[in-house]
C-alpha cells in the first residue's frame, strides 16, 4: 500500500474504520446483555469498503444499503446517538425504532436502508436514478449489496435494465466471499463477478476491499464517471467478514484457517500501519482518536438508554401516510 | 352521457394522468411500441415519447422495484404489469418495499407508485393468465387496492390513486376491457373510499367486485322477474375495505351472498362474510352464502371454464337456497 493522500484524510479513513469497529463491537457487548434482539449482522472486517466509498458521494447522492449496513450510515453521517437507539428499537431511532439493527433510514441524507431482502435494494436504485435521469438532476445513486445477492434474478435484471436505459447507478458488490453460509464457488458457475457485469455491457472493475485507499480511489472514479452521464459503472470489493453471519453461527462453513489469513489482513491494523509507515500517525494521534470514538459511544448508548419507548398506542402509525 | 368501452376508459384515463402531470410516466411490458397489451395504450409513444412512455425487459421485480425507487425519487410511476399472474414475480418488491418502507423507515419514506393489472378469466387462456388474486394483495397493510368494474371507475380510479401518497393497486378485469358502458358525468376523478351500491332492492345484497359485478347484475335482473329484489353492492376498494357500506346493505335486506372469482379456500369473499358476521350477525335471516371459483387451476375447454367459475346462474340459486326456495 503506498500512501498519497493529505494527512487529516487519511487519518479520517482510520478514524471511520475504528468508529464503525468499535461501535459495534459494543453493539455485540450489549446484544449479550440483551439490549439489542433481533438479528445484528456485524461489519467487521469488511469497515475500508464503507469508509473508502461513502464519501465519494455528495449530500444529493442516493445510499441504498443492505442488512449489514452500520458502517454506511456511521460514514453517511447519520449520528451514532440516532444509530443506537434503533438498535435498541427506542422511539428516537433513526427508524423510529420500527426497523432495527437491518432496516436503518435517514430521508435527510438520502440514505433509502437498511433493505434485508437479498438483492431487494437494487430495482429500487435504478428507479431513484431512473427519477434523476427524467428530471435532469447530475445525481448519483449509490447501491450496495453482498456477493450472495448475485444469484438473485434482480442482480441481472437490475443490471441489465440500468445499462439499457444508461441510467446513473453505481452498483457496489461487497464480496465478502460468503451468501451466509455458502461459499461464491458453491453457488456460482462464474465467481468472477465483475465478468457476469461485464456481460450486461457495463463497465466493471474489482478492487482490494481490504484498502482503504484502493476503495476511495476507484469509487471516486465511479463516481465521477457515473455523474457524467456515462451511464451505470459496477465495481467488486474483495472483502471478508471476520465475524459470523449475525451474532452466532457455528462457521462450519469455512475454516479457522481462512479466517486468520484474512485478520492479517484487517484494514484497520494495515492501514494504521501504512500510515505510521509515511510517519503521518503517531501513538498520541491513535490515543486521541481512540478517546474521542469511546466518548461517542457512550454518549450514543446514554443516549438510546434514556430514550422513550413508543407507546403502544402508536402501533399503526406510519403504516399509511396520514390524510391532511 | 357517451358510451365508451372500458379499455377506452382506461386509455382515457391514463393519457389525462400524463397530460396533466409531467411527473407521471407509463412503464412496463409492451405499453410503448405495441400499444399496449389490451391497447390501453396505444398511439402514447409518439404523442408523450420514449422517456414517458417505457417499454421494459420482462423483468417484473426489477420494473416495479425502478418504479418504487423513481416514486422515492419525486416521480409518478404508472407501472403496468400484464397480468396478476406475472404479478406474482414482483410479489417481492410489492410486499417488502413497497408497502413496507413506510413503516419501515419510520415515516420518513412513502412510495407514491400506482400499479395496474390484468386479472381474471373468462377468457380461454387458461390456468396459468385466468387467476383472480387480487384478494391476496388486499391481505396487505400499507397499500391501497381497487377493483373498477365500470368505465367511470375505470378512468376515474386511476386519476385519484395518482394523488395518494402510498401504493396503489388497480386490478383491471380482463374481461370487461371490450365491455361498453356509459361515461358519467362529473369531476373524472372519481372516491376511492367507498363501495357503490349498483343496484338497490330489499330481499338479498349480492356483494361482489370486479368482472363479477356484472354477473351479479345479471342475476338481479332474473331475480326480479321471480320478483325478489336483490341489491347489488360493487365493493371498488377493497383495502381499505368500506365495511360501513357493507353493513347497512345487510341490515337492509338480512341476506347476503358474496361473489368472488378467487377460489372460495381462504377467498376475499371469507372476509367480507367475517366483516359481516362480526357487524351484522343478529341482522341476518340465514347464513351468508358464498359464490367463488372451484378449487381447480383454470381450465382452457370452455365448458369447464365457465363451469369452474361463478355465473349468475351459480348466483341466481344461491339466492333461492338463502331464501328457502332451492
Amino acid at each position: 500500500m503506498t500512501y498519497s493522500m493529505p494527512r487529516e484524510q487519511g487519518l479520517q479513513l482510520l478514524r471511520h474504520m475504528l468508529r464503525i469497529r468499535r461501535f459495534e463491537e459494543r453493539a455485540a457487548e450489549l446484544y449479550q446483555l440483551g439490549k439489542i434482539r433481533g438479528f445484528l449482522h456485524l461489519y467487521i472486517g469488511e469497515e475500508a469498503v464503507a469508509v473508502g466509498s461513502i464519501p465519494s458521494f455528495t449530500s444529493e447522492d442516493a445510499i441504498v444499503a443492505t442488512y449489514r449496513e452500520h458502517g454506511h450510515a456511521l460514514v453517511r453521517g447519520t449520528s451514532m446517538g440516532t444509530l443506537m437507539a434503533e438498535l435498541y428499537g427506542k422511539a428516537t431511532g433513526c427508524a423510529s425504532g420500527r426497523g432495527g439493527s437491518m432496516h436503518f433510514f435517514d430521508a435527510s441524507r438520502r440514505f433509502y436502508g437498511g433493505l434485508a431482502i437479498v438483492a431487494g435494494g437494487l430495482p429500487v436504485a435504478v428507479g431513484l436514478a431512473l427519477a434523476d435521469k427524467l428530471q435532469g438532476r447530475a445525481r448519483v445513486t449509490g447501491c450496495y449489496f453482498g456477493d450472495g445477492a448475485v444469484a438473485e434474478g434482480e442482480f441481472h435484471e437490475s443490471l441489465n435494465l440500468a445499462a439499457l436505459w444508461k441510467l446513473p447507478v453505481l452498483f457496489l458488490c461487497e464480496n465478502n466471499l460468503y451468501a451466509m453460509g455458502t461459499a461464491l464457488a458453491r453457488h456460482q458457475s462464474q465467481t468472477d463477478i465483475a465478468a457476469k457485469a461485464q456481460a450486461y455491457a457495463l463497465p466493471a472493475e474489482t478492487v482490494d476491499g481490504m484498502d482503504p485507499l484502493a476503495v476511495e480511489t476507484a469509487t471516486r472514479h465511479a463516481v465521477e464517471f457515473v455523474r457524467n452521464g456515462n451511464g451505470p459503472y459496477f465495481l467488486e470489493y474483495r472483502t471478508y467478514r471476520f465475524r459470523a453471519h449475525s451474532m452466532y453461527d457455528a462457521e462450519l462453513y469455512r475454516t479457522k484457517d481462512e479466517v486468520a489469513e484474512w485478520k492479517r489482513r484487517d484494514p484497520i491494523m494495515t492501514f494504521e500501519q501504512t500510515l505510521r509507515t509515511a510517519r503521518l500517525l503517531a501513538d498520541t494521534d491513535l490515543q486521541n482518536i481512540e478517546t474521542e470514538i469511546a466518548t461517542e459511544i457512550e454518549d450514543a448508548v446514554a443516549f438510546a438508554e434514556a430514550s422513550s419507548w413508543e407507546p403502544v398506542e402508536q402501533l399503526t402509525k406510519n403504516v399509511c401516510t396520514p390524510k391532511t | 352521457m357517451t358510451k365508451i368501452t372500458y379499455r377506452e376508459a382506461v386509455r382515457i384515463g391514463l393519457r389525462e394522468a400524463l397530460q396533466r402531470d409531467p411527473r407521471v410516466f407509463l412503464m412496463g411490458e409492451d405499453v410503448g411500441k405495441y400499444g399496449g397489451t389490451y391497447a390501453c395504450s396505444k398511439g402514447f409513444l409518439d404523442e408523450f415519447g420514449p422517456e414517458r412512455i417505457r417499454d421494459t425487459p420482462l423483468s417484473e421485480s426489477t420494473f416495479v422495484g425502478a418504479g418504487i425507487g423513481a416514486a422515492l425519487g419525486g416521480m409518478r410511476p404508472i407501472v403496468e404489469v400484464m397480468t396478476v399472474n406475472f404479478s406474482l414475480l414482483a410479489l417481492d418488491q410489492i410486499l417488502n418495499n413497497a408497502a413496507t418502507l413506510r413503516h419501515m423507515s419510520g415515516g420518513q419514506f412513502s412510495v407514491s407508485l400506482v400499479v395496474r393489472m390484468a386479472t381474471g378469466a373468462g377468457r380461454q387462456v387458461a390456468a396459468q393468465h385466468s387467476h383472480s388474486l387480487e384478494g391476496w394483495y388486499a391481505h396487505i397493510p400499507g397499500i391501497t387496492v381497487l377493483t373498477p368494474a365500470t368505465v367511470t371507475d375505470a378512468r376515474g380510479m386511476l386519476l385519484t390513486a395518482l394523488h395518494e401518497p402510498d401504493p396503489v393497486f388497480i386490478f383491471e378485469h380482463a374481461y370487461l376491457y371490450s365491455i361498453e358502458g356509459e361515461l358519467e358525468e362529473g369531476p373524472p376523478a372519481v372516491d376511492i373510499s367507498r363501495a357503490a351500491v349498483r343496484r338497490t332492492g330489499k330481499d338479498v345484497s349480492l356483494m361482489t367486485f370486479g368482472g363479477s359485478v356484472w354477473k351479479a347484475l345479471a342475476a338481479a335482473a332474473q331475480l326480479a322477474h321471480e320478483g325478489i329484489e336483490a341489491e347489488v353492492v360493487d365493493l371498488r376498494v377493497l383495502r381499505p375495505l368500506d365495511t360501513g357500506a357493507i353493513l347497512a346493505s345487510v341490515q337492509k335486506t338480512h341476506r347476503a351472498v358474496v361473489i368472488d372469482e378467487a377460489w372460495r379456500t381462504g377467498s376475499f369473499a371469507a372476509e367480507i362474510a367475517a366483516q359481516i358476521m362480526e357487524g351484522a350477525f343478529y341482522d341476518l335471516d340465514a347464513p351468508v352464502a358464498r359464490v367463488c371459483s372451484e378449487e381447480v387451476p383454470i381450465p382452457y375447454p370452455k365448458h369447464l371454464e365457465d363451469a369452474a367459475l361463478p355465473q349468475p346462474e351459480k348466483i341466481v340459486r344461491a339466492v333461492h337456497r338463502l331464501l328457502g326456495r332451492g
